[in-house]
């Protein structure tokens, strides 16, 4: 019996994640393309292109930037957003900042990401002449369209969308500290500031590891955003690895290298997911 | 005394609250700019950034409907249901089973089904699209639909299972005394019973199918069968200088959601939680 409860899932999850992960390491080990059937072996020649394709580098360093400036936002901010909407002082207000910071996660990527192409644009866009109306305007630049800007652009459109999501995690989780620890802290004269570093944050110890560890996952992955806004231009300035494999597979049809990229991000993903795991003990009965 | 002086509304409170509300704006300056935008004229989008429209034009909103939200709109509600229904039904059912029972067959389903919440969609795009395109899947509204259904199923069947876990197992010795059988318990007790955490989970899977973009972009060509996000480009790149009906377009997308969050706002911030923090 208990196996034919199970039989669906498994069967699902065979067929369309497992399956698909294993023959991708198989594909990647050969030369084709969509429209001819005929594989050619090619060996590792795909790894020792990767190794050289200068894209990737291109590619990864990206990735590693919206790792970095992601864990800034997503984790730090978000939970110091976190600790000031749980503080006693705010209370009749929080509810309205939480609803507000949280709406952006709601709305679909493709939304946000062509909301930020009017935000962006060069001409009438709302981040130039905003520059503009504040006498700064000679900071004003085509952001999508200029090379050292495009990424970041894109980076900071993810960081105004993804942040409340974080920070209502780091509510839930700081909502469970006892309040005693609080009052305790507080009777020995420790004001909000000292309060956050020794109260809060070693107790969300396991949320901010968590949450940590979602983020570089999410940055290691990231496709829409640059996909939507910038197509990984002007040049290769603003691509990343999920961009490139899409690039490299369906635009030139390139399946076998695109195989080879997947491996990487999976090797990247896996290796934090693992982490993931063992720190939060999933599977564990408690 | 010191308690008081640390709860008294200083400057330090001020400047965190003008600080909080400094935030707001950001996030909800471009929230509200797209909808008063989107009922301008493409001139006014353009040479009055950021004042109201001189005429409201609700037209866009029904330019945008019948020129193809309509359609993808009506995809997405039928994909996301789907996924919906798939994902609850054999999600609680696979969850049931590895809640209740203990065996090596179980503790090996249950590493798989871990397994598989550590691969990601991006990694699996290449052969799924080859193995939808050998089933002739390609195009199809199932070529979206099951691949869902795969990438929620772990999630979703760990945090049934975790609630499944906390059921007290007094309430089904009764049953199986009265001859109930496996499948009763499961209908009639754990069903029942796990009705938030089964909200939770309508929730998240609903967001995620509403909102996936690679596989609706690459799975689906033909704007017929296209989903509100890989819609919502084709509608950009057929419209060009329309840009108040594709702000229109826009919004009528982002509505669902944001009325589902509303709705079920604490589901939601619930499965969040326990869905990242617990794995």
């Amino acid at each position: 019996m208990s196996i034919l409860f199970l039989l669906p899932s498994v069967v699902i999850l065979a067929t369309f994640v497992f399956i698909p992960l294993i023959q991708n390491f198989y594909y990647s080990l050969y030369d084709f393309s969509v429209f001819s059937q005929t594989k050619t072996w090619v060996g590792l020649d795909n790894f020792k292109v990767l190794l050289s394709d200068k894209v990737v580098q291109t590619a990864l360093a990206n990735n590693f930037k919206y790792a970095i400036i992601s864990v800034f936002f997503q984790v730090a901010i978000a939970l110091v957003l976190a600790y000031i909407l749980e503080d006693k002082i705010f209370r009749r207000v929080a509810p309205f900042f939480r609803v507000v910071y949280f709406m952006p996660v709601m709305i679909s990527i493709s939304v946000i990401a062509l909301l930020f192409g009017f935000i962006y644009n060069p001409q009438m866009g709302l981040l130039n002449s905003f520059l503009d109306l504040i006498g700064l305007g000679e900071y004003g630049k085509p952001w999508l369209g200029n090379s050292t800007s495009a990424i970041y652009a894109v980076i900071a459109m993810s960081q105004w969308q993804s942040i409340g999501f974080i920070m209502v995690i780091f509510i839930v989780a700081i909502q469970k500290i006892p309040k005693e620890l609080y009052e305790a802290a507080e009777m020995d004269g420790a004001g909000k500031v000292r309060r956050f570093f020794s109260v809060t944050v070693p107790q969300v110890r396991e949320a901010i590891f968590v949450n940590t560890l979602i983020t570089i996952t999410g940055s290691m992955l990231v496709f829409n955003e640059p996909y939507i806004l910038t197509n990984g231009g002007p040049g290769f300035s603003s691509i990343t690895m999920a961009v490139h494999m899409y690039q490299e597979g369906f635009v030139k049809d390139n399946m076998g290298y695109a195989s080879t990229l997947a491996i990487v991000i999976f090797i990247l993903t896996a290796i934090l997911a693992l982490i993931q795991i063992r720190l939060s003990g999933t599977g564990k009965d408690e | 005394m010191k308690l008081t002086k640390n709860r008294k509304f200083g400057v330090g409170e001020t400047i965190t609250l003008f600080a909080l509300i400094a935030f707001a704006v950001i996030i909800l300056y471009p929230l509200l700019w797209m909808f008063i935008s989107s009922m301008k004229s493409y001139d006014e989008i353009y040479n009055n950034v950021w004042g109201f429209p001189e005429v409201w034009k609700y037209e866009n909103y029904i330019e945008a409907w019948s020129k193809g939200i309509s359609s993808y709109f009506l995809n997405s509600v039928i994909v996301t249901i789907a996924t919906i229904f798939s994902v609850l039904l054999f999600g609680s059912m696979a969850a049931f089973s590895l809640a209740k029972y203990r065996s090596r067959l179980i503790d090996l389903a249950l590493i798989f089904i871990i397994a598989g919440m550590m691969i990601n969609p991006q990694v699996a795009l290449i052969p799924l699209f080859n193995i939808l395109s050998a089933f002739d899947m390609i195009n199809t509204r199932l070529a979206l639909i099951l691949p869902y259904i795969a990438f929620r199923l772990p999630i979703a069947i760990l945090l049934l299972r975790s609630y499944f876990l906390s059921i007290p197992k007094e309430l089904e010795e009764s049953a199986v005394i009265d001859g109930c059988s496996d499948w009763g318990i499961y209908t009639k007790i754990y069903l029942p019973m796990a009705r938030p955490i089964l909200i939770t989970t309508i929730v998240l899977t609903a967001f995620f199918a509403w909102n996936e973009f690679l596989f609706a972009t690459i799975f689906i060509d033909s704007d017929a069968l296209k989903t509100i996000p890989s819609g919502l480009m084709n509608f950009r790149d057929a419209l060009r200088t329309d840009w108040g009906v594709l702000l229109a377009g826009m919004v009528i997308s982002s509505i669902p959601m944001i009325v589902l969050l509303i709705m079920l706002q604490k589901y939601l911030v619930r499965g969040l939680s326990e869905g990242s923090v617990k794995g």
